[in-house]
């Protein structure tokens, strides 16, 4: 019985791998954390994530607990959020951190770039409409700075004005007085970070090694 | 030989600056004797030469009064109207004229056109110094030791290395540490080892008349030359534009590898005198290398930490900020050396511990010139450097070996290729982001030598190594055979292998906020994961930082700031001054870069209201006039930049007082609602400004908008421009001046006052809307007193102007 649920698992996770890029380790690893996280259950609730306390003093707390349960995140083509995730969907937000391999093509580091910048994307936008508005930055922004106190709630607005006005006037040139920037579109979010070496930089290390264990010796 | 062909084939295609210069060179040999410019710049010889005239001068005195005060009396000579005093002079204007000899040769390269851009300057200064070398020996003087290894550790290196300090790009610098740390170290130990042992093989082969050679002596010549120099380094990779990893990879190495060559260097000074190693030693040593590393990183830090607690309290005597920066690092490079610590790694410590701290608590004209002597300086020494490489080449006593200098170059070659691509195998290993192939051959290609190796093969004592003159000789051809051979082709080879370079574009804001995004959410996702990777200590280290470190060492309100609001108020600020500085107000919006508005991004939500609402009971004429008035304020604060005070730098408003401005913002946001629901616009009817940035913007893309709304409020929000700081008095209320101006307008001497006032800093009250309202009016009046002072000021206005401000 054991053996073959075992047995059943370790297929399981052949196919998660081959699916997410992650090793059968790291795998291994990240399932010991969600059954950790959701207490044994086969479902991982927000409740489940808001009760990390290394993420309290997090800023951005509440979008990336969102960014878990957004179904655009889940690389399946639907939009909408759902209450709990199975193992499978975690790995799928989780495989967005995955570090580029060593030797790619300009066409593959492309495709992560725009993977990952499509991430963020739609971290900040939260109606899920194809483009953050200004309303939607200045959200993304005051929430970057809500551990900053007063200064920042006021700044914030302030920052995500100019940067809005900087990509409107990246992206589209000039403008008439009367036109109107609707937002940014991932187009023209791809082009203002251009810069930002998002493939090499949006990466965390996940350990091959067994981190629950090493961690219950501290 | 070689020196004159070198001398007289170039000086046809030179520029007649250059001609001159070397005409200068010639007049100073003329002139006086070029004594050597180690003792130019120790004073100790000028003060043995004073106190020499004492002594004689008491001699004779002595003589005399043993004669018994027959002759006491001496004759009377004509005075003396003109009299030559060279020796009086000589050390400072020696010092002064290889200064100007180096900055004029740096001002020639880039007149030449291409010259530069095929050569890098480095080439050219060694150049240079050896055509005056070569003219010093002409003439028939005694070459002065001029590249003395105690001018340059103490004087010409430590400008060097805090610039780069200073400005190290910590962030990359700290995510590579790593990879820079395995380069440093055990590539550094690695090209030590191996070009000493082989050179030492070689040398006890037969036929190369070598063999008095010993194990000790080259291992200490190996470890001398195997050290990347930063100075080198800086000056060619700064003309290459490379990326920022590979930049801080070879840099980074070049810096960090001062602590191990310091501690070989004396391991192998120390037993070549001993004789015998024992294992002991070699624990010694190790540890030895810590306690060097660490605790120059150590003395840096305090250091580093005292200036930005000095700094904390400056805000009275800002002019004496920068010198604070100075000094203490100094400091600090003096005190690592004291105890043969690494004071390269004092230096960098110092430099980028104290420096966000120190930022944020000096005025940002203080920032400005500790940027820039900081690289006045460097740029001097790495110059003289240069020059003094190529003159101390010309003087130095050579031995040459064929076998001995080109082994040794084909050795470093070998050598460095190995060790990078030995190491990059085992890095690559933990690095996520790999080096590739062509990486590899970057870092092994820009491993330069320079002026380090040469003063430290300089230091030895001859007597203990008389092969020193050979060690010398190998060493300079190194460099050369570095500097020229591939800090030439390197640029070449850059292209020709298309390594990313370096993006010139500035950071934008946009790219600012995804960084501090991309470093929470990583954060946060190692949370989820549950391993405690880099970000999660890295956070945790920030949160330290801001939490009680920030507290203690930056003065008032700004510790709170977090990151990205300070380079928001950074980038604000830049702003403004370009805002200011292009063309005082009059053509405001042509010269600004954004051509989007804020009414763009506006989400149109502005009810009709609004627009029918406003009121235009101004005519045409008034609006000008009111415009007008305004501008003339602009235009009066960036005049009040050209005063002079010896204490305190009369403090551009747009400038200074722009913090300040910034941390008011919260009056100005509640005034701006006000405003809002007062909705007196007058011309456009544009959405309600619910930001600064929105107003900024607004000004840019329609000055006039701003200004209407700014003038006709009622509870306007003022443009409240305090110099300095907020406690000081030195404060300037642009909004008050106006009114002032205008209620003054009638008596002109009142007027004349009241400007005196503010040049002299004195507080001016809030400004009431009572007040404002009577400017206004009074402002509406055609006066020409003031229409004068729109385009240019009038000569009383001038007189003002150059009134001395203290009383």
């Amino acid at each position: 019985m054991g053996a073959s649920q075992s047995a059943r698992t370790e297929h399981e996770f052949q196919d998660l791998a081959d699916r997410t890029g992650f090793s059968l380790e790291q795998i291994g690893n990240l399932n010991k954390r969600f059954r950790q996280l959701s207490k044994n259950e086969q479902t991982l609730s927000r409740q489940d994530l808001a009760s990390i306390s290394a993420l309290d003093n997090n800023p951005l707390r509440a979008q990336i607990i969102n960014a878990f349960f957004d179904k655009r995140n889940l690389r399946q083509n639907e939009v909408g959020t759902v209450q709990v995730i199975g193992f499978e969907e975690f790995l799928m937000v989780m495989s967005h951190f995955r570090p580029a391999a060593m030797h790619i093509t300009e066409e593959e580091r492309e495709k992560l770039r725009r993977e990952k910048l499509r991430f963020v994307f739609n971290m900040h936008d939260t109606d899920s409409d194809g483009t953050i508005t200004l309303e939607e930055y200045r959200r993304a922004v005051e929430e970057l700075l809500s551990k900053a106190g007063t200064i920042g709630q006021e700044t914030a607005k302030a920052i995500a004005d100019a940067a809005m006005l900087e990509v409107a006037s990246t992206t589209r040139g000039k403008m008439e007085p009367d036109e109107f920037y609707e937002g940014i579109t991932f187009e023209n979010f791809l082009q203002i970070l251009k810069t930002l070496d998002i493939e090499t930089r949006m990466h965390v290390r996940f350990l091959n090694m067994d981190t629950a264990t090493m961690r219950c010796g501290k | 030989m070689s020196v004159r062909v070198a001398l007289h084939s170039p000086s046809g295609s030179r520029s007649f600056l250059e001609r001159g210069l070397l005409l200068l060179v010639i007049l100073i040999l003329l002139e006086g004797t070029v004594l050597t410019l180690g003792a130019a710049s120790s004073p100790d010889i000028g003060a043995q030469d004073n106190t020499g005239g004492h002594d004689h001068r008491d001699d004779h005195r002595g003589i005399e009064g043993s004669r018994g005060n027959t002759n006491y009396t001496y004759t009377k000579k004509a005075f003396p109207v003109l009299s030559l005093d060279y020796h009086h002079i000589q050390v400072p204007f020696e010092i002064s004229l290889w200064v100007l000899l180096a900055s004029l040769m740096k001002l020639g390269f880039h007149l030449i056109p291409r010259l530069s851009s095929i050569v890098p300057e480095s080439c050219l200064l060694i150049v240079v110094g050896l055509l005056v070398g070569g003219l010093i020996k002409l003439v028939g003087e005694e070459v002065p030791p001029v590249l003395d290894s105690k001018l340059f550790f103490l004087c010409l290196l430590p400008p060097i290395i805090l610039d780069a300090g200073y400005f190290l790009p910590i962030r990359p610098f700290m995510e590579n540490i790593g990879t820079i740390l395995m380069f440093a170290v055990v590539g550094t130990l690695w090209n030590a080892f191996f070009v000493g042992g082989l050179l030492y093989a070689v040398c006890q082969i037969e036929g190369t008349y070598l063999s008095q050679v010993e194990l000790l002596p080259c291992l200490l010549f190996g470890s001398i030359i195997s050290a990347v120099d930063p100075v080198a380094v800086l000056a060619v990779f700064e003309e290459i534009h490379i990326n920022e990893l590979l930049h801080i990879l070879v840099f980074g190495e070049s810096l960090l590898n001062d602590a191990v060559t310091v501690v070989l260097y004396h391991l192998f000074e120390e037993y070549s005198g001993a004789g015998e190693v024992t294992p002991m030693d070699v624990v010694l040593g190790v540890i030895c290398f810590l306690i060097v590393s660490l605790g120059g990183i150590a003395v840096g830090a305090i250091y580093g930490i005292l200036a930005a607690f000095t700094s904390r309290f400056t805000s009275h005597t800002r002019v004496i900020e920068p010198l604070f920066v100075f000094v203490y690092s100094y400091m600090a490079y003096l005190s690592a050396e004291m105890f043969h610590l690494s004071g390269i790694m004092a230096l960098i410590a110092c430099g980028a511990v104290m420096r966000p701290y120190v930022e944020a608590n000096i005025s940002h004209k203080s920032h400005t010139t500790v940027k820039y002597f900081l690289k006045m300086w460097s740029s001097v020494s790495e110059t003289l450097i240069f020059i003094f490489l190529g003159v101390a080449t010309v003087a130095g006593p050579h031995s040459w070996n064929w076998t001995f200098v080109s082994v040794t170059v084909i050795l470093c070659l070998v050598s460095r290729v190995i060790g990078v691509v030995g190491l990059t195998f085992i890095i690559n290993k933990f690095r996520i982001v790999k080096l590739t192939t062509k990486d590899q051959f970057i870092v092994a290609y820009g491993g330069l030598r320079g002026a380090i190796a040469f003063s430290l093969g300089y230091l030895l004592d001859k007597d203990l190594f008389p092969t020193k003159t050979m060690f010398l000789t190998a060493i300079i051809t190194e460099i050369f055979f570095t500097v020229f051979v591939q800090g030439m082709t390197i640029k070449p080879l850059v292209d020709l292998l298309a390594v990313k370079k370096k993006q010139e574009a500035k950071r934008s804001i946009n790219e600012e906020i995804h960084t501090q995004f991309l470093d929470h959410l990583l954060t946060g996702i190692e949370d989820i994961c549950g391993h405690y990777g880099h970000h999660h200590w890295k956070d945790k280290l920030n949160r330290f930082n801001k939490k009680y470190i920030k507290k203690c060492l930056i003065a008032g309100e700004r510790y709170k700031e977090p990151q990205l609001i300070a380079f928001y108020h950074k980038m604000e600020f830049k702003q403004a001054i370009e805002l200011v500085e292009s063309g005082g107000g009059v053509k405001l919006p042509s010269a600004m870069p954004s051509q989007v508005s804020m009414q763009n991004i506006q989400p149109k939500k502005l009810p009709p209201a609004v627009a029918e609402r406003a009121l235009p009971q101004f005519t045409k004429g008034r609006e000008e006039e009111i415009r007008k008035i305004l501008r003339s304020n602009l235009q009066k604060t960036r005049q009040r930049l050209r005063s002079y005070n010896r204490h305190t730098l009369m403090a551009d408003p747009f400038e200074d007082g722009w913090n300040d401005f910034l941390l008011k913002k919260q009056r100005m946001i509640e005034l701006e609602k006000k405003m809002t629901e007062m909705s007196n616009y007058l011309t456009v009817p544009a959405a309600p400004p619910d930001s600064p940035t929105m107003c900024r913007a607004r000004l840019a893309s329609d000055p006039n908008a701003f200004y209407n709304i700014k003038a006709s409020s009622d509870g306007v929000p003022t443009i409240q421009v305090d110099l300095a700081s907020p406690q000081s008095p030195d404060s300037v209320n642009m909004l008050n001046e106006f009114s002032k101006r205008g209620a003054t307008d009638q008596d002109l001497g009142q007027r004349e006052g009241a400007d005196r006032d503010e040049d002299q800093g004195l507080m001016m009250k809030p400004s009431s809307a009572g007040k404002e309202e009577k400017g206004e009016e009074e402002g509406g009046n055609k006066n020409p007193g003031l229409m004068r002072c729109l385009s240019d000021p009038g000569p009383s206005n001038e007189d003002e102007e150059d009134e001395p401000f203290l009383p």
